[in-house]
């Protein structure tokens, strides 16, 4: 009865499914390509530091490592990147034939005028970032957080997000987000790592009987070591 | 194989799919929605290091003290300072835009030489040793013709350091004309003067008073040192203290206060008179001070003129409330009153000042706690007296321009009378120095001034910003702002302990500008002899070391100095001085215009969000003025729905608003807050200078008021002026 249309069908079935696949397969093979290697060229523009700059020659001549030029200003807050000033107490005059530093005596001690760093670690203005809570308080590494940047002999490219302006390492250079070192990401869900599961050990008293206004019943904090597990309502510590 | 549309879909299907397992659409969601937190008009903090420094704002004479949050070198907060004896931490509107005006783009940046025509807005940028050697050349000029007395100079106060340098210079260069801007500080000054014989500034002990009663001063608009006075407002109002305004308008601070009386503008005096009748005829007053000179007249002046009914006929407030409110304000512990409209830029009627000193006094609250003192600085100024030539002996000898002191004897300076001076030909101006004021703006009738300021062939401002009187200039040399400089700030209008306080440069000169004290040496020393040696000093910056001697530490140190204690001046009281007789006729103030062709009458009104003197309101600012103040491009005036009616006006409508002396189109708001046949216009708007934020936004009150001389004093008194308003 139906024979004839059948026929068409199969027909049809036979000459088409094969290409249907084919094409399938082109595409997803196609947009796996763009978005997992050129996507990510194309993403990120490449630029160089104005000066290349050599933090283990650095780091040789000066005394107490990384806080001899990125320190903690009196009022606790994080310098940062050194700006001029501190760089012109050595650099006053060009100190050997680098010409890097020849560059960078001519350009920027003569003219007074500061090195555009580009900074790999610059968070979004929304997030809050104490480095003394984290170095002094916390006791923790540099590296944990910048990686071994003390031990380059030259400065990195600097990959700036076309969209957010931002540098690539706080994604991470892996473009699918997932890491095998602490510093090699700087996104929220990284500081979540120690903000959601990691409970310092603080130093407590017990108390002889339970007092319910405290936040830990029956225990006083007596160390200097604050919790760093957030809790509920805990966004605006960072988020200010 | 046959590629069709099937296979075209496919191809879309497998491309969606394999992009979902690329991190693609992730990646791009994340990165969208911070592009979204970073477009380039969301202010962002710059990033450095932090730093506080403590200084004193000086845009208004208010004298709060400031804390100033930097980023390295970049200001980003200005707050008010902690444990300031005027302002303890609170600040203004204006204060707190006090950035606009250092970083905004109102500034003049450079010496500038006018090229075009005045006003044209051409100008040549010349350094600053060209400008300086022109300005010292043409003064020679002038002084050798003859001509040292046809030079004058309008500086905002004369309090302080730069307004003495001014002085000094003036005097040495020989001439008498030394001018400021006027406010009710003069007024007051001068009831001090006929009523207790002392030669002091006002200041009032607000802060102890418990029944405040205002005769149409904007507590909360402005009057007196602004925070200062919102400070005390808010105090009075947790401790349930009183406040009643009396004026015919419900302004802010009508509105906040207990009780608002409005009353038939110009007529105040009646009222206080009234208030005094009622406190002697009921036994109120206090008994001391009944002893005191003059009081017998006094008594009889307000038993026989000032009778309640007829004081209510006057003033159009009933019988009852006049009685209820003079037995509240003599029962009241620590009664206050206080007068000078809105933010007090207009002196005002001596007469009502001289009523509002008497009621005082009736309650005995003179030099008391809660009461109104006599504040003298224990001077700090002590310049060797300068050497004198024969040129400049004579020069000072000569009259003043505006008739202060020679007409008018008590009065120091009387700008309101300079334009018409010079635009009747009874008086010439060869040369005008404008420092630290906007004359051309903000003195009444803004048209006869402009003529004035046209016959007057050379003219220097100082200015930091091209305001009006800028822009009309033959030369502006720049002074650096509040925020770039030194200068001594004197106590603040109205306060009632003397003070010091030191403005500071927190940051860097931004542009190429030069302190205006540094300035005036300079010209000195340009023009030799005398003149230069009257000032030994190297800068303005060792001039005021050395002027404030060992205060100069404790100042830059705390921000603040107290300068000596309450000054207990106990000059007898004098009830009835013959500055008081024309009162036994009352007659309320008049205003210029009839009232045939102008059935309406027009008043200003303030608001804390508008400035009206030197400063004009910073972009900040001006956003924070409401619609029913300025709509679009045009001030709205405010009519009673009343007075709406009759004229056929209503809500939003353009209306064209004409008065003798001027005219402007405006918006009509229908407000029940203001009396019938009354039109209230806010002050300072209708810029023509400063900026695009501000120009050309609204009109100018100044342009539709002239000025009145009061008979005594000869300040100006005008409160109004008869209006018309027509549909356009």
């Amino acid at each position: 009865m139906s024979t004839q249309d059948d026929k068409a069908k199969e027909v049809s079935a036979d000459g088409v499914a094969g290409p249907i696949i084919l094409f399938f397969i082109l595409g997803l093979a196609a947009s796996l390509v763009f978005g997992w290697i050129i996507f990510p060229k194309l993403l990120y523009s490449q630029k160089k530091q104005p000066i290349d700059f050599n933090h283990v020659l650095h780091v040789e001549a000066v005394e107490e490592g990384c806080e001899s030029c990125h320190f903690f200003r009196e009022d606790g807050s994080f310098s940062g990147i050194p700006k001029l000033a501190q760089c012109v107490d050595c650099h006053e005059d060009a100190q050997g034939e680098d010409p890097n530093e020849v560059k960078f005596v001519e350009e920027y001690v003569a003219n007074g005028r500061e090195v555009p760093w580009l900074v790999y670690a610059r968070q979004p203005d929304c997030v809050f970032f104490s480095h003394a809570a984290h170095v002094k308080k916390a006791e923790m590494d540099c590296g944990t957080c910048h990686g071994h940047i003390g031990e380059s002999e030259h400065s990195r490219v600097y990959e700036e997000n076309r969209i957010t302006g931002y540098s690539r390492d706080i994604w991470g250079k892996n473009i699918s987000g997932l890491k095998k070192h602490t510093w090699e990401r700087m996104k929220m869900d990284d500081c979540a790592e120690c903000h959601t599961t990691k409970e310092i050990k603080t130093d407590v008293e017990t108390l002889p009987w339970p007092i319910n206004w405290l936040p830990r019943p029956y225990e006083k904090q007596t160390g200097n070591k604050a919790r760093v597990k957030t809790v509920k309502e805990a966004c605006f510590v960072c988020h200010k | 194989m046959k590629i069709g549309r099937r296979s075209f879909l496919s191809f879309v299907i497998g491309g969606a799919a394999g992009t979902a397992i690329t991190p693609l659409p992730w990646k791009l969601m994340d990165d969208s929605s911070i592009w979204s937190q970073n477009w380039p008009w969301t202010p962002v903090p710059p990033d450095g290091e932090y730093s506080q420094s403590n200084s004193v704002c000086t845009l208004c004479p208010g004298g709060c003290g400031i804390t100033v949050r930097k980023v390295d070198d970049r200001v980003v907060k200005i707050e008010g300072m902690k444990g300031h004896p005027v302002n303890d931490g609170g600040l203004c509107l204006m204060g707190l835009s006090g950035l606009q005006l250092l970083y905004g783009p109102t500034r003049v940046k450079t010496p500038l030489k006018r090229v075009g025509k005045r006003g044209e807005g051409k100008w040549e940028k010349i350094s600053w040793d060209e400008a300086i050697s022109e300005v010292a050349k043409k003064l020679a000029d002038i002084r050798s013709n003859g001509g040292s007395h046809t030079v004058g100079s309008i500086v905002d106060s004369e309090n302080g350091t730069v307004p003495n340098l001014f002085k000094r210079f003036l005097t040495t260069y020989g001439s008498p004309n030394f001018m400021t801007m006027p406010s009710i500080q003069d007024s007051y000054a001068m009831t001090l003067q006929v009523m207790q014989g002392v030669s002091a500034q006002v200041g009032f002990d607000a802060e102890n008073a418990d029944f405040i009663l205002s005769f149409g001063s904007g507590i909360i608009d402005g009057w007196g040192s602004p925070v200062r006075m919102f400070k005390a407002n808010s105090a009075w109002k947790a401790n349930g203290k009183k406040v009643v305004q009396i004026e015919p308008r419900l302004s802010n601070t009508a509105a906040k206060s207990d009780k608002w009386i409005p009353i038939n503008p110009g007529t105040e005096a009646a009222l206080a008179l009234g208030l005094a009748n009622v406190i002697i005829t009921n036994s109120l007053d206090s008994k001391k001070i009944s002893q005191s000179s003059g009081f017998d007249s006094f008594k009889k002046l307000v038993q026989n003129e000032y009778g309640t009914e007829k004081v209510s006929k006057i003033t159009g407030i009933n019988s009852a409330t006049i009685v209820s409110l003079a037995k509240n304000f003599a029962r009241a512990s620590k009664p206050l009153a206080i007068c000078g409209k809105g933010q007090g830029s207009i002196p005002g009627s001596l007469n009502e000042f001289m009523a509002v000193h008497a009621l005082n006094a009736l309650v005995g609250n003179i030099n008391k706690e809660g009461g109104v003192w006599a504040v003298t600085d224990t001077k700090y100024i002590n310049w060797p007296k300068p050497e004198m030539d024969s040129i400049a002996e004579n020069g000072i000898q000569k009259e003043r321009i505006d008739g202060a002191g020679s007409e008018y004897p008590h009065t120091k300076s009387l700008l309101n009378r300079l334009a018409e001076v010079i635009n009747s030909g009874d008086g010439s101006l060869e040369a005008l120095f404008v420092s630290g004021a906007n004359p051309l703006y903000s003195m009444p009738d803004s048209k006869a001034i402009k003529n004035a300021f046209d016959n007057i062939p050379f003219i220097v401002s100082f200015s930091s910003y091209m305001d009006e009187t800028a822009s009309n200039a033959d030369l502006i040399l720049p002074n650096h702002v509040y925020l770039e400089r030194y200068e001594d700030v004197p106590t603040p209008a109205g306060l009632s302990k003397p003070i010091v306080g030191l403005t500071r440069p927190v940051v860097k000169p931004q542009f190429n500008t030069k302190h205006v004290g540094d300035v005036v040496m300079l010209i000195a020393k340009a023009l030799g002899g005398g003149i230069a040696d009257a000032f030994p000093w190297e800068s303005y910056e060792a001039c005021l070391k050395e002027t404030l001697g060992v205060k100069w530490d404790i100042l830059v140190e705390k921000g603040f100095e107290f300068n000596g204690d309450k000054c207990i001046l106990e000059g007898d009281f004098n009830f009835y001085p013959d500055a008081m007789k024309s009162l036994s006729d009352f007659s309320s103030v008049s205003i210029e215009g009839s009232a045939i062709s102008y059935p309406l009458i027009l008043i200003p009104y303030d608001t804390i969000r508008l400035a009206n003197g030197y400063i004009g309101d910073p972009p900040f600012a001006i956003k924070a003025v409401e619609d029913t103040v300025l709509k679009g491009k045009n001030s709205c005036v405010e009519i009673n729905p009343k007075t709406g009616k009759e004229l056929g006006l209503t809500e939003g409508r353009y209306a064209s608003l004409l008065t003798p002396r001027g005219k402007a189109k405006v918006r009509v708001h229908l407000y029940e807050g203001i009396m019938p046949g009354i039109v209230a216009l806010p002050r300072g708007l209708g810029h023509t200078a400063y900026d695009k934020y501000l120009a050309g936004k609204g009109c100018n009150f100044n342009e539709l008021i002239g000025s009145t001389e009061d008979p005594v004093s000869g300040l100006d008194e005008a409160w109004g002026i008869r209006a018309r308003l027509t549909k356009v």
